[in-house]
């Protein structure tokens, strides 16, 4: 067994040397695939804090995810086509900053989680799953059937967006911006769980009835983390449009919401480093498995379903042991 | 807007209804009987519309189909409780969603791969309804019909019956709302659980296959077919109430209703105050989200849903 | 006559057919120990249920400090300053000792939307926790998981959460229950110097302990209050014998 704050160290330097590594070896395509890794683990990390903090099992991260990606690409297209947001009553340009685009995106997907958050949290167990899973695919029937932004065909994003000082387009720069809003998050992440918030949310996990016997309602508790949770899945979607510059519906999808709930339980639920470990471990049997047959979902599937039921710790479990508080 | 065409979307709108009703009665009586939620419901579906337009393009016959619909989607059922379900009973909401997601990702691949080997393509298969029901049936005022889609209507209402009587008047359904209530006394009766859980699994992997098979003949057969009506599904539940098959009935209808007439007026009343291009796209988007918004009311004011137990 | 702390007026529940509580008139005053007692069944927890929130009552009314709370959800009837201890131990089990009274002092100071600064290194938290967790004797072992508790530490860990509360009212339900003497030795003896702080409306199946602890009894049957009075009167009541004590003795 290995202590969990030397493992999570150690996640972390891998993260961060397989792309120097590929640097030194010019392997640019390595760097895209751990740029992925940590863009994933962030929406991961998101996720993470309304499920393994919360117990708040949503199948509907993908709304937040997408939404990031599309604030991404409809600001980014409409400052590349010189076409303005709106006019009327006052002109809003579309831009290429990614200091805008994030802000917004966190803004947009806050919106969204409040509000399916705020109907969703009225019910809990199944029906909590049913209902985020049925308003994500709500939004992404939404971006199908509305023409404006490509409908089922997707937005491209002819250039990359930019940051000051950066050339984004340079893959390890890149890879840099995603590594720190990664490592930013995790650091939030931690906070908040050791913080007075994060003990009433995960005391509202363990006993409801003990937290509102304190004088804590449960449900703002939870609300207010379905939204923190919402807007970091979001700004990964954010990220995730310009690595690819390109976003679709695929990415409001339910196959990503299911992903997402994937990075995480792979890694280990409630585990502060589990999604980027699960993130990891995903990219790498995606590409190992996939090198190898294209129905690599197969043993893939039959891989999470030996994880549900015989190593429900995840990866980190499998490491570093049971969860150990304080 | 001509009434004949309203009442033709009326009739799309039920038919849509009842196959989601099929789907939703198989659901919730799985979550009512053993407290599962199966993500791979969805996946039953696809295996009963894969297995009927297989059998139905080798040997010439819809009906076989049909028949090996039913059977391909219950033995699947029975194979994945037996092997993996059975163990997810007792473990928490998010192991039986990953679990099942993960039998979601096999049957697809398994069924691409099948699909593959047998035709040598993995593109979407068509199935053709059965001769007997080709064309249109004229029904009072002038109404044309296609006979097929009438068939799916009755048919629905039939299982629909058939299974609010199963449940309400035999032994089996005695035990399966005794099983609903107390695990330990329908064990302490010395009902076999075990067995009556496959069997309940089996009975709704059934009327999921059938469904699945049922709409093939009227959308194409492909993988991935399953999990939007699925999604659909979940709606019809969270609108009845999770464990209520008459719930599931009523849900299952006002959601096919209304989705169905919402795409038909909405792009028609938006027209009347805007061009026609931008009344399609508004109306189109606007009807794409209404039964979620739907589904919204419904958590408002009925958070447990139109039939759910618990105030 | 001062206001009393807790007021209960005409309260009624029914399930169905059943009526769980009929008519319940009780005040809890400031200073004093008032044991809830009754056979099985006699309907002890439906009415701690309705005080603290968890039931909505039919009928009827219940006042904490002269104001009205039977609309409100628990967790605002708490942070109006009812404490209640659980019938069976409810904890947040993953929790240590520590975390579990940090959380309720959290409640009580109304402060946990705080994002940043982490809740065991906040003295104004942990502080009010400690002296908590010292009075029930539970100090040596706030490092310890609630779930690795022995029943009896479990039990002290309830009453030092609603200590941490701070609160105007004590609602303990049977928080003697299965500890053993040299717990409840302890416990009898917390309880009583508690009176003075906040009045304890208890719950209690352990005749020793309320006749030595109560200064007045409420007895309750088939959810009707019978008898209230002090614990000379109480025992010398012909219908609480004949209902109550003649079945237990």
């Amino acid at each position: 067994m290995i202590r969990e704050p030397v493992l999570n160290a150690l996640i972390l330097a891998a993260l961060l040397l397989v792309p120097l590594g590929a640097l030194a070896m010019d392997e640019p395509f390595l760097i895209t695939l751990a740029t992925k890794v940590a863009i994933f683990a962030l929406a991961g990390v998101g996720l993470n804090i309304a499920l393994g903090l919360g117990g708040m099992v949503s199948f509907g991260h993908a709304a937040f995810f997408g939404l990031g990606g599309y604030a991404t690409g409809v600001l980014a297209s409409h400052a590349l086509n010189y076409d303005p947001l709106m006019t009327e009553p006052f002109q809003i340009e579309g831009t290429t900053q990614m200091l805008v685009h994030w802000p917004v995106a966190l803004l947009l997907s806050g919106l969204a989680a409040l509000a399916i958050g705020a109907l969703s949290l009225r019910t809990s167990g199944i029906f909590f799953i049913m209902i985020t899973l049925a308003f994500a695919q709500m939004i992404f029937y939404f971006a199908i059937s509305w023409p404006a932004y490509g409908g089922e065909d997707g937005l491209s994003i002819y250039v990359r967006s930019e940051f000051p000082g950066l050339n984004t387009l340079d893959p390890i720069q890149f890879f840099a911006i995603a590594f720190a809003l990664l490592a930013l998050a995790l650091g939030f992440s931690s906070l908040i769980a050791r913080s007075r918030f994060g003990l009433a949310l995960q005391g509202a996990r363990q006993n409801e009835a003990r937290l509102r016997a304190t004088g804590i309602g449960p449900y703002r508790i939870r609300l207010v983390a379905f939204v923190i949770s919402g807007m970091i899945t979001g700004l990964a979607g954010a990220l995730f449009a310009d690595l690819n510059r390109f976003v679709s519906p695929a990415m409001l999808s339910w196959q990503t919401s299911g992903e997402i709930i994937v990075f995480v339980i792979l890694g280990g639920v409630g585990r502060l480093f589990g999604p980027v470990a699960g993130a990891g471990l995903y990219i790498l049997l995606e590409h190992n498995l996939g090198g190898l047959t294209e129905y690599w979902k197969l043993p893939f599937g039959f891989l999470l379903l030996a994880v549900v039921l015989f190593a429900r710790g995840g990866l980190i479990g499998l490491l570093a042991g049971e969860k150990r508080d304080g | 807007m001509s009434t004949l065409l309203l009442i033709e979307q009326v009739l799309n709108g039920l038919q849509s209804g009842v196959m989601l009703f099929l789907m939703a009665a198989g659901l919730t009586l799985v979550f009512g009987v053993m407290g599962l939620i199966n993500l791979a419901h969805g996946s039953l579906y696809m295996v009963g519309a894969f297995a009927c337009a297989t059998v139905a393009l080798l040997t010439g016959s819809f009906w076989l189909g049909l028949a090996a619909s039913l059977a391909a989607a219950a033995a699947a059922g029975v194979l994945v409780e037996v092997t993996v379900l059975r163990r997810l009973y007792r473990r928490d909401h998010l192991d039986q969603v990953l679990a099942t997601f993960a039998l979601i990702l096999i049957f697809s691949e398994a069924i691409t791969f099948t699909q593959k080997q047998l035709t040598g393509t993995s593109l979407p298969m068509y199935l053709d309804p059965p001769a007997l029901l080709a064309g249109a049936v004229s029904l009072p005022f002038g109404i044309q019909y296609p006979a097929y889609r009438l068939a799916i209507i009755v048919a629905g209402l039939l299982v629909a019956v058939g299974l609010f009587l199963l449940i309400g008047k035999t032994r089996l359904g005695i035990r399966i709302r005794a099983g609903e209530s107390d695990r330990e006394m329908i064990a302490a009766l010395g009902v076999d659980i075990d067995r009556l859980y496959t069997l309940v699994f089996a009975l709704g992997a059934a009327l999921a296959g059938f469904a699945g098979a049922m709409v093939g003949a009227i959308q194409s057969v492909q993988v991935g077919m399953g999990e939007p009506v699925l999604i659909l599904a979940f709606v019809v539940i969270v609108i009845g109430g999770v464990g209520s098959i008459r719930g599931a009935l009523w849900g299952a209808l006002l959601v096919g209703l209304t989705d169905t007439l919402g795409r038909f007026l909405l792009p028609l009343g938006f027209a009347e105050v805007m061009d026609p291009a931008s009344a399609r796209a508004v109306g189109a988007s606007l009807a794409s989200m209404l039964i979620y918004i739907l589904m919204a009311l419904v958590l408002i004011f009925r958070p447990t849903g139109l039939f759910g137990a618990r105030p | 006559m001062a206001e009393p702390v807790l007021s209960i007026r005409g309260l009624r529940k029914s399930f169905g057919a059943l009526t769980a509580t009929d008519d319940v008139t009780l005040e809890l005053r400031r200073g004093e120990i008032h044991a809830l007692i009754g056979p099985n069944g006699a309907g002890k927890s439906t009415l701690i249920k309705q005080i603290v929130g968890e039931l909505r009552q039919d009928a009827g009314e219940i006042r904490l400090r002269g104001e009205e709370i039977s609309a409100l959800p628990a967790e605002a009837r708490a942070r109006k300053g009812l404490a209640r201890s659980f019938q069976v131990s409810s904890l947040a089990s993953e929790y240590t000792v520590l975390q579990n009274v940090v959380l309720a002092v959290t409640g009580a100071q109304g402060r946990a939307f705080g994002f940043l600064r982490p809740a065991l290194s906040d003295p104004s938290l942990t502080g009010p926790a400690r002296r908590a967790l010292a009075r029930v004797g539970l100090g040596a072992r706030e490092g310890v998981r609630a779930a690795d508790l022995s029943h009896g530490e479990r039990r002290s860990l309830e009453v030092a959460m609603a200590l941490a509360l701070e609160p105007a009212a004590f609602l303990l339900d049977e928080p003697m229950a299965g500890m053993g003497p040299e717990g409840s030795a302890r416990l009898t003896e917390l309880l009583s110097g508690l009176r003075s702080e906040a009045p304890i409306l208890l719950v209690e199946h352990d005749m020793d302990a309320v006749f030595a602890l109560a200064d007045r009894i409420t007895v309750l049957v088939y959810g009707a209050v019978i008898a209230t009075g002090s614990v000379a009167e109480i025992r010398a009541h012909p219908e609480v014998r004949r209902a109550y004590l003649g079945e237990e003795e």
